[in-house]
């Protein structure tokens, strides 16, 4: 038992420390890949001085994201009138907490067996293997849905308490906006349950490792390809950045539900907005993108479409699968980025109609169609 | 009874092809024309040349500045170095943002310009760059270069220019106003 404490402690104590290294880090990511796509040099000047010299490190500029911090950390912590204050000292909780909680489902590396990796402790372990993620649950996707629905709460809330007509338009237009995109993106990951036949996501990845049609790795996204770009446009709509940020339309509500909101607590729903894209990164990682896994490579090692092996040592499996997920992850935010700063934003009234009248029957069909090879493939009786 | 809302029809209301509604090919040739310069950007910045087009002000400054450019103040002087100056205070009596400021000081000695500048000052946190000054001055004393005068600073009061600071152009021929010879100053009001 003491052995199953220490690893997921570990495993706990990593996750968090990537989801608040990917909040800090995306920040300066966004700076810069906007910069340079629009042919500008990007945040360059905040600096640390180096105690009794002159030397001054700049490093590209990543220390705009520390001296963000330290603003937010030193200003007032202005506090509006309200009839709500409960409510709205907890509303950023209400973010940034299940955020954090459904990383808890996604794996982010295989079997790990800590006896053959650190062979002194193997006695001590005595053949326990973990599979790299904080809880194995059944319900893994299940889990992840129930927790990003949990943000509309923390948003609504946050409109609502804050005793501002601009605030409660936001609440409002989040609440309806992150409603419609929920069920379209839950139903854009029915598709891939149909295929893999669970919920799961461990098992998920590890259905992925082999290949589809002879050669392509059996990701997700050669199986599901409509299903990705709807579940990615879904997650971006649910993460309320532009194209889709009419929550906080800075031009029409100033900053929508958190226009009360200042210092810290401002600093929360930023943060939980930039974890999110980590976590939408993580996500689609998983089911679409092979997870921790390079292609035809599992926790045994590669396994070529020829039909040749290529074994690999355990600890260089483990190292692989690690870099390999940040990598993965590291992309698809990316993508995100790049996304935000392309595309013109969406009329309010069109942003709706996109939910209810393009992507969702787009899914439906998808769905179906989905579920009609399923059962052809499978020959399963009528 | 009130005729429901009709949405206004606009003479050059834009017209879509069914391409350009169909949306998705049009947001993917958008994400393509961004990831592009992105990479191109990318390239250049990753082998060691400049990927933006922005000028890294104050450590560069441009170099297609209009040749009439009203960038920093200078006085011009007479051949033996004195500002030509002669402490007026038209220039500070004229400037819209009221930024200069001179003080005046008396010489005996020099027959043709008694009056000259001891402080000779303008606050750069201020000014305005209109150039009237220049257009106010009897004198031609004060005439505005090409270049900025280059002086961001953390503290306002860092960003006032000092009469030796603006002493400093001294060209060996001017267009605008040609120098007598060396030597053969000029003494206007003839008190020999």
């Amino acid at each position: 038992m003491t052995q199953d404490l220490v690893v997921y402690v570990v495993f706990i104590a990593y996750a968090v420390g990537m989801l608040m290294t990917f909040g800090t880090l995306l920040t300066w990511v966004e700076r810069k890949q906007a910069a340079v796509m629009s042919d500008r040099i990007g945040a360059n000047r905040a600096y640390v001085r180096i105690p009794f010299t002159q030397i001054k490190l700049v490093w590209l500029g990543l220390f705009h994201g520390i001296a963000d911090g330290i603003k937010m950390l030193v200003k007032e912590d202005f506090k509006p009138r309200t009839y709500d204050w409960y409510a709205y000292a907890v509303a950023p909780w209400v973010v940034f907490t299940p955020v954090l909680l459904v990383f808890a489902v996604i794996p982010f590396g295989g079997l790990l067996d800590p006896g053959r990796l650190f062979p002194s402790l193997a006695q001590w372990f005595g053949g326990r293997t973990y599979a790299m993620q904080i809880a194995q649950l059944d319900a893994g996707l299940l889990i992840v849905f129930a927790f990003s629905g949990m943000t509309i709460i923390g948003a609504m809330l946050a409109g609502w308490s804050s005793a501002n007509k601009f605030s409660l338009l936001g609440g409002l237009r989040a609440g309806s906006q992150m409603i419609s995109y929920e069920l379209v993106m839950g139903l854009t990951v029915l598709g891939l349950i149909l295929i893999f036949g669970t919920v799961d996501l461990g098992s998920m990845v590890q259905q992925q490792s082999g290949t589809v049609l002879g050669v392509l790795p059996a990701w997700g996204v050669f199986y599901q390809p409509f299903a990705a770009i709807l579940f990615m446009t879904a997650a971006i709509a649910e993460n309320k950045r532009i194209p889709f940020d009419l929550p906080e339309a800075e031009s029409e509500l100033i900053a929508g539900y958190y226009t009360e909101y200042s210092a810290m607590k401002m600093g929360l729903f930023m943060f939980a907005e930039f974890i999110e894209i980590a976590i939408v990164g993580a996500l689609f990682t998983t089911m679409f993108l092979g997870g921790y896994n390079l292609p035809y490579m599992s926790d045994a090692g590669f396994t070529l479409p020829g039909g040749s092996t290529i074994a690999m040592s355990h600890g260089a499996v483990v190292v692989t699968q690690l870099v390999v997920f940040l990598v993965k992850v590291m992309l698809v935010c990316s993508f995100q980025i790049l996304v935000r700063w392309t595309l013109p934003r969406f009329r309010y009234d069109q942003v709706l109609a996109f939910a209810w009248k393009f992507m969702l029957p787009l899914a439906l069909v998808n769905l179906a169609v989905t579920a009609v090879l399923v059962w052809s493939h499978q020959g399963a009786p009528l | 009874m009130k005729k429901p809302y009709q949405r206004k029809q606009y003479w050059n209301a834009p017209t879509l092809t069914l391409w350009e509604r169909a949306y998705l090919p049009e947001i993917l040739r958008g994400l393509f024309i961004t990831s592009v310069v992105f990479l191109r950007n990318m390239r250049s910045w990753v082998t060691g040349k400049k990927g933006a087009l922005t000028t890294y002000y104050p450590e560069e400054t441009r170099f297609d500045y209009a040749p009439l450019n009203r960038g920093k103040h200078v006085l011009t002087q007479r051949p033996d170095g004195k500002p030509q100056c002669i402490a007026c205070n038209m220039c500070a009596t004229v400037c819209p943002a009221k930024v200069i400021e001179i003080e005046a000081g008396f010489d005996p000695t020099d027959t043709a310009h008694p009056k000259f500048p001891v402080r000779f000052e303008i606050d750069y946190s201020r000014c305005v760059f209109c150039g009237l000054c220049v257009e106010a001055c009897p004198e031609d004393a004060i005439r505005m270069a090409k270049e900025t005068p280059g002086l961001p600073s953390e503290d306002r009061r860092q960003m006032w220019l000092t009469l030796d600071e603006m002493l400093t152009w001294n060209p060996q021929r001017d267009v605008a106003k040609p120098y007598p010879a060396a030597g053969g100053v000029t003494k206007i009001g003839g008190a020999e």
